[in-house]
């Protein structure tokens, strides 16, 4: 770890400021990404501003019916919230199948958002990397591709963004509050990853910081998370499922599909999302969504075990929502 | 680059100037010389290094000390209360819940934190192994470190000292 000075933000303005003025500053907050990659030296920061004690610590209910998650929100608080486990079941239920204990306890709601990829080959020095090193090219291409994306992904980077959390916060439309030396802005989460650059995981600008995230009101659609793994607990997706389905009349009013682990972003199906609208409420339908779906993936030799996992748990998850109506 | 510190470790108020790359673990072995809280992965992957921060349980080797400042520490050597042990630390006795021990601080002060987590709830030992998965034990100690969370649970419903 290269040495760094380190300061502690008393407001967002202070923060951002502090490292909007230092190409070499970042914010830290919980650190238990940011350390591992300062310890590995992937991350080179010689300031450190430390964000965690910021008051951006509550989940608010908003007027619109909706709640607003500070940034600094912990896993562990997050996923206990009852405002987060009644009306949006499938973030809580995401953020437990996230990390370990210790892990959720010092994680933070802006934190997760910007956790970087746990392919292989980005946490290892001694290979090329385009995300880690740019210009020196991908080593999961014609290497180990099992953790690699499906969808979206390009000849400079296959992969994947790790977090269970942001996938059902995409399910639920949510909205990334950010404060930059501009000002403030927001971003959808669907527009907020990006891969045109690899080393730049998202559209953020150098300083502009994570202050929060909001949710739109609950649809009213009964909603889950399911994630598939190679072990039962404390491992990363190999697909994961955000998914909210309502059945009317033995058909699909309304669904929303968000996956994990198949993309540099949480994947909203929306070619499943469109087959499925209006269509029967059945297994056949839900496995022509997901067929509808995969047939824009683009497997690499490694992951191809990704289309039939993805399929299965995806008519799963719909299955069973479809089933307590 | 150096930072004055001031927090307490079981018990205890330390001021201190560390370097700011030490991590909270490093500050409490190597400059405390408590030894309890043991030093695995080093990655934040096998909670060998478990303490509770402010009462919740965490992993210090990726928690820099520099960020502890105010804060109040507990590893497995502070949860005593004198001779008598924790009820936790007593039931990994009672169940032979190690082998080599290496781990055993750190599951020990997980699994209190866990079960203040837990506030009482009636946990299945499957409930047991998940909550606790963030603590890895080479020897695979897993069934009477399992039974000794379950003995310190039926004994002590909310994990606090007794």
């Amino acid at each position: 770890m290269i040495p760094f000075a380190y300061s502690r933000a008393d407001t967002t303005a202070d923060a951002v400021r502090a490292v909007s003025a230092d190409p070499d500053a970042a914010f830290i907050a919980g650190g238990t990404n940011l350390v591992d990659h300062m310890r590995l030296e992937i991350a080179t920061p010689r300031t450190l501003v430390d964000v965690s004690r910021l008051p951006l610590g509550d989940v608010i209910d908003t007027a619109d019916g909706g709640v607003a998650i500070g940034a600094s929100v912990r896993n562990s608080d997050l996923a206990e919230h009852p405002a987060v486990r009644s009306r949006y079941p499938a973030l809580s239920t995401a953020l437990l199948s996230g990390a370990s204990g210790q892990l959720r306890n010092l994680a933070t709601t802006g934190g997760n958002l910007l956790q970087r990829t746990r392919c292989p080959y980005f946490h290892d020095p001694t290979t090329p990397c385009n995300k880690r090193e740019p210009g020196t090219g991908c080593s999961a291409l014609g290497g180990y591709a099992r953790d690699a994306a499906i969808f979206a992904a390009t000849p400079d980077c296959v992969a994947t963004h790790p977090s269970d959390m942001a996938v059902a916060l995409a399910l639920y439309g949510g909205v990334v509050q950010v404060l930059g030396a501009a000002g403030d802005r927001e971003i959808p989460l669907n527009e907020f990853y990006a891969n045109e650059d690899p080393s730049h995981d998202t559209v953020l600008a150098h300083g502009e910081l994570i202050t929060g995230v909001r949710l739109p009101p609950p649809t009213g659609a009964p909603s889950t998370y399911r994630k598939v793994r190679d072990r039962e607990s404390y491992a990363f997706a190999l697909v994961s499922v955000a998914a909210s389905l309502r059945v009317d009349g033995g058909h699909v009013a309304d669904v929303r599909i968000a996956c994990g682990g198949v993309a540099h972003k949480p994947w909203r199906a929306a070619r499943a999302e469109e087959a499925l609208r209006g269509a029967p409420a059945s297994a056949a339908s839900y496995e022509a969504a997901a067929d509808a779906e995969l047939a824009a993936a683009d497997p690499l030799p490694g992951n191809e075990f990704k289309r039939r996992l993805l399929r299965g748990t995806l008519t799963a998850v719909l299955s069973e929502l479809s089933e307590e109506q | 680059m150096d930072a004055s510190i001031t927090m307490t470790v079981d018990g205890r108020e330390h001021t201190l100037t560390v370097d700011t790359r030490t991590t909270l673990l490093d500050v409490v072995r190597d400059h405390l010389n408590n030894w309890s809280p043991k030093k695995g992965c080093d990655h934040g992957q096998c909670g060998a290094c478990t303490m509770l921060v402010d009462g919740r349980r965490v992993t210090t080797c990726l928690s820099l000390a520099v960020a502890q400042d105010g804060r109040d520490v507990v590893t497995a050597a502070g949860l005593a209360d004198g001779d008598q042990l924790h009820p936790v630390q007593q039931a990994f006795i009672d169940q032979d819940a190690f082998q080599c021990g290496y781990c055993t601080p750190g599951q020990v002060c997980s699994a209190v934190g866990m079960l203040d987590e837990a506030g009482g709830a009636d946990l299945s030992d499957d409930e047991i192994r998940e909550r606790m998965s963030g603590n890895l034990c080479r020897c695979g100690a897993y069934v009477n470190i399992v039974a000794a969370v379950r003995q310190a649970a039926d004994g002590a419903p909310d994990g606090r000292r007794s």
